[in-house]
């Protein structure tokens, strides 16, 4: 389907009761706009409100200064009712410079609220955001409500008890504005204060000159004389499950569930990888949580990265590498090794813009296709996808959970947005997880390398040091009946059946597909997978809140896919697929189930917008109603 | 743990695999030498693991009845690292050809040395591609016809213990693949070093390369176109060791002298990572090519120190609760 043209939509600041609202933090990369962002959704999630948050930065680490190209961007949508994205239109924008303001203000809505920093608003800088007039001057900003601010100077005012020099002062800028914002929504700011003593407990003047930056822009929203229709927005604390809550990014929870999955599967993990956006993250964190059972290595190349962590499993432990899309690719040929040497492997895949070097710091949701077929030879492989942040958590421990219990290369699908984006999770009882612990071969007796489990034609994990296990294995196609070099015509076809039969069984140990909103049955479903998870569900809630005939499938299964799906997906008279590439998952639902589902393809480096959707679900229902 | 091994011999190294390569292949030796040195090195087989890559030579692993893996082209410095890391107390060896390990697996050939992964690695250098049916490889000498060279290579061969030594290898040496006493006393020292043990085997392919390395193996013309080298002794060759290998302090270049002469014979310290450079760059018809242990120096292993960094931090018990808890959280109750 056509992507229609995002409607805007009418502006929230003026309603008595705002329930939900949209800001934006943009700046130059140098300003802090992560660190911002981060304080806030701290302070936000304090505060009780359902959150998400969608961290959009560029790919240059500093860009020049004031380069429309070099804004980094910090958005979080929060609000009294089930949030799950990072909101479609802005309410709030806070633009720290002209470039900000360009790249971002088509995204506010009318009556929404713009922030600049007026002194940031120099002919220079204009003229980098390619600006022909001051936009504060003239009728840009008309149709909104504006706090042009010279923070600069507040800010130079406000820390200069602290005897910072001229450039490091200016640096405080990002928390005078945070203290304003926090100001507007009525934040805690304790928290922040905290955050900062820690993070400069050896720069005890740059931790008070930005504490007091915070303050006095807290000050300044309470004191100042503001425009008509700006004031305290209050907005009621969202209705929760009663919990323990934390915020966390899809990186943490994934590394928390890789972590967890080795304690429940009783094995070690060994992490090898090479660097590469937006992947690293997940090395980092791993190599600070050694004093688990997950030790890391970053070995030279992408290709290193998956060969050591296959030794690492013929060693016994479970080897995991990670990487994104062209760095996957160099993988390839490891992966099939893996699959032919019959040990278990997990490759994280945090998608991102592609082809090629692509879009480094974008998402995007391509790499299916090479998820599911990306090797040589006839290579079956699970694959398994999160849906959201807090997701990753789950999925990471069945993916260890498959390719233990397998003795397969399993590959889980992660992409940049959920990766950096950050939500609410009700912290899960760890006791209540249900262990599956690895059973190393130890008998000698019998042992052969070929030994399967029947039920689940896993190999034998026999590993190096047992005594009697002595055995060889490798690329070269092996005899089932010895596990030694076999050219046999018969013994071929044999093992390539034995590979495909042990992926397709899988499905019989992988929950059914369900439906998370709607019906089982009706004239649409809107089957999503991966980070689209948010704005599908959304949607769909609105559509069936306009008495939309319209259910959502989520599927994290996409190989093998659950066996009843094909089932499901035929009690609808229509199928949309709305995915963040040119329609690959849609093409597996056509091929395997031959039925008439029809795609929406977004592929522009940020995630779909609730409305996006909405719309082509109006239209696909309008289409249907047409047809009756 | 401390029980005696049981006494095994050649035998028990053997697999009951039958071997494959051509007759009269250098490779046959070297599997004998090897499989009659595990024995002497006393050390449990189950804690044997031989890793290569492909090739002629990658297909050792088969025939050793030890725990192998034979994977895939120019990797098996990386898979053994890994298989190293997660199991340290492993004797981990790698089986690597001149294509294999110094063309499309260069990069890592690279890192497995200046990282000092505690392992052997084991070159079987031939000058040749066989697997593949006789293509010039990185260590050809230029101008060799082959089937994809068919008026000779034109580029330059590296030579594969000059560059383990300028990527930081710790332990450098060279043997000849039918110097069965030789290759046996290089590789237990080898086997003895803590960190990354590279030796190159000068081997003969019978087939695609036949006699590339016969003045240095023939008994005859070998005393005048080879060198033992031996820590603490002169460089001396020659059928009566009339001829020795000596510094010019001018030039900083080796050349060729009478042992009995006026020159300083120069005498080899295999700590001396400059001379090693000279010494593993020397070769016929000038120089002669120096066998033995031509360089070693002690560092910190990468694995014993990566391993420490584990066993620090896992001094205190984790709890996964801990984990989950840590930094902010809140709690929400029933209202």
């Amino acid at each position: 389907m056509e992507l229609a043209e995002e409607q805007l939509e009418e502006q929230h600041l003026d309603k008595p009761q705002v329930v939900d609202v949209v800001v934006r933090f943009a700046g130059d990369s140098g300003d802090g706009m992560q660190l911002t962002g981060a304080n806030f959704t701290q302070a936000t999630a304090l505060y009780g409100n359902d959150l998400s948050t969608f961290p959009d930065f560029p790919a240059e680490i500093r860009a020049p200064v004031g380069a429309t190209f070099g804004v980094s961007a910090f958005q979080i949508y929060f609000g009294s009712e089930d949030v799950t994205t990072a909101g479609d239109a802005l309410d709030v924008l806070v633009a720290m410079n002209p470039a900000a303001l360009v790249t971002n203000i088509d995204n506010l809505v009318d009556g929404g609220l713009v922030i600049v920093d007026q002194g940031a608003f120099t002919a220079k800088n204009l003229a980098k955001a390619k600006y022909d007039q001051n936009p504060l001057e003239d009728d840009t900003l008309d149709r909104f409500r504006v706090l042009n601010i010279d923070i600069s100077a507040q800010v130079l005012k406000a820390v200069e008890p602290f005897g910072l020099g001229h450039k490091d002062a200016l640096r405080c800028k990002n928390m005078w504005t945070l203290g304003l914002v926090m100001w507007l929504f009525d934040r805690d700011r304790e928290p922040t204060i905290e955050n900062l003593m820690k993070k400069f407990i050896n720069k005890p003047d740059v931790a008070n000159a930005n504490i007091a930056a915070l303050n006095a822009g807290h000050a300044y929203g309470e004191t100042a004389e503001l425009p008509a229709g700006v004031h305290v927005y209050k907005i009621p604390k969202a209705k929760v499950e009663p919990g323990v809550y934390r915020n966390v990014t899809g990186t943490t929870a994934l590394a928390w569930g890789l972590i967890t999955g080795a304690e429940l599967a009783d094995i070690d993990l060994l992490f090898a990888s090479y660097p590469i956006t937006p992947a690293s993250n997940l090395l980092h964190e791993l190599a600070n949580r050694k004093q688990y059972r997950v030790s890391t290595f970053q070995a030279e190349d992408e290709i290193a990265a998956v060969c050591a962590a296959m030794g690492a499993s013929f060693a016994g432990s479970l080897g995991i590498t990670s990487s994104a899309g062209p760095g996957i690719a160099l993988k390839a040929e490891g992966i099939s090794l893996a699959a032919a040497a019959e040990l278990p492997l997990l490759i994280v895949n945090t998608q991102r813009g592609g082809p090629s070097t692509g879009l480094p710091t974008k998402t995007e949701q391509s790499d299916l296709n090479m998820a599911l077929f990306g090797r040589h030879g006839d290579t079956p492989m699970p694959v398994i996808a999160a849906s959201t942040s807090t997701d990753c958590y789950e999925v990471a421990i069945e993916a260890v959970r498959i390719a233990t219990k397998y003795m397969t290369p399993i590959m889980l699908l992660s992409d940049g947005y959920i990766a950096n984006a950050a939500e609410p999770w009700k912290i899960p009882d760890v006791n209540e997880l249900e262990p599956f612990p690895v059973k190393h071969h130890q008998e000698a007796e019998g042992f052969k390398p070929s030994l399967r489990d029947e039920k689940t034609h896993a190999r034998v994990w026999a590993k190096p040091g047992t005594a009697g296990l002595e055995h060889r294995i490798g690329g070269i196609e092996r005899s089932f009946e010895t596990g030694d070099i076999s050219y046999d015509p018969a013994n071929h076809q044999k093992m390539t059946d034995l590979r495909q039969a042990k992926v397709d069984g899988i499905a019989d140990d992988i929950p059914l597909q369900e439906v998370c909103m709607g019906e089982n049955s009706g004239k649409l479903a809107v089957v999503g997978w991966g980070s689209t998870f948010g704005a599908i569900h959304q949607a769909v809630k609105r559509a069936r809140g306009e008495g939309l005939d319209v259910s959502h499938i989520q599927v994290r299964y996409l190989s093998p896919l659950p066996k009843n799906l094909g089932e499901l997906l035929k009690q609808f008279d229509a199928v949309l697929v709305p995915e963040m590439n040119t329609g690959q998952l849609v093409r597996v639902l056509r091929a395997e189930f031959l039925i008439d589902a029809d795609g929406l393809n977004k592929v522009a480096g940020q995630p779909f917008k609730i409305g996006e959707i909405l719309a082509a679900i109006q239209k696909k229902c309008a289409q249907l109603e047409g047809k009756s | 743990m401390n029980k005696p091994l049981p006494k095994l011999t050649l035998k028990d190294f053997a697999s009951d695999q039958e071997v494959r390569w051509c007759p009269g292949c250098g490779d046959y030796a070297i599997l004998k030498t090897i499989q009659k040195l595990m024995p002497e090195l006393n050390r449990p087989r189950e804690n044997q693991v031989f890793v290569s890559g492909i090739g002629c030579s990658s297909r050792f692993p088969y025939y050793m009845n030890t725990f192998g893996f034979h994977s895939i082209h120019g990797r098996a410095p990386a898979i053994a690292t890994g298989v190293k890391l997660a199991n340290p107390e492993l004797d981990v060896w790698v089986i690597t050809g001149d294509g294999d390990g110094f063309s499309i697996g260069g990069n890592h050939m690279l890192h497995a040395l200046r990282r000092n992964v505690d392992m052997q690695i084991l070159l079987f250098n031939n000058e040749i591609y066989g697997l593949t049916k006789g293509q010039y490889s990185p260590t050809s000498q230029r101008g060799t016809r082959s089937p994809s060279t068919p008026q000779g290579s034109v580029d330059m061969p590296l030579s594969p213990c000059g560059v383990a030594l300028g990527a930081g290898g710790t332990f450098i040496a060279r043997s000849i693949d039918t110097e069965a006493k030789h290759l046996s006393a290089v590789v237990t020292r080898g086997h003895a070093h803590e960190g990354t043990a590279f030796v190159e085997i000068l081997q003969n392919c019978p087939i695609y390369n036949d006699g590339v390395f016969e003045q240095v193996k023939d008994k005859k013309q070998a005393p005048d176109f080879r060198v033992e080298l031996e820590h603490g002794q002169p460089v001396v060759f020659g059928r009566d060791k009339e001829k020795a290998v000596s510094l010019d302090r001018q030039t900083l270049q080796l050349k060729v002298v009478d042992s009995d002469g006026a020159d300083d014979v120069l005498v080899h310290d295999e700590t001396n990572k400059t001379l090693a450079q000279l010494l593993a760059a020397m070769q016929g018809p000038d120089f002669p090519v120096a066998v033995g242990v031509i360089y070693r120096e002690d560092k910190p292993s990468f694995i014993e120190d990566s391993n420490a960094q584990l066993i620090a931090a896992r001094v205190e018990e984790a709890s996964l609760e801990e984990l989950l808890h840590s930094g902010h959280t809140w709690t929400v109750t029933e209202d």
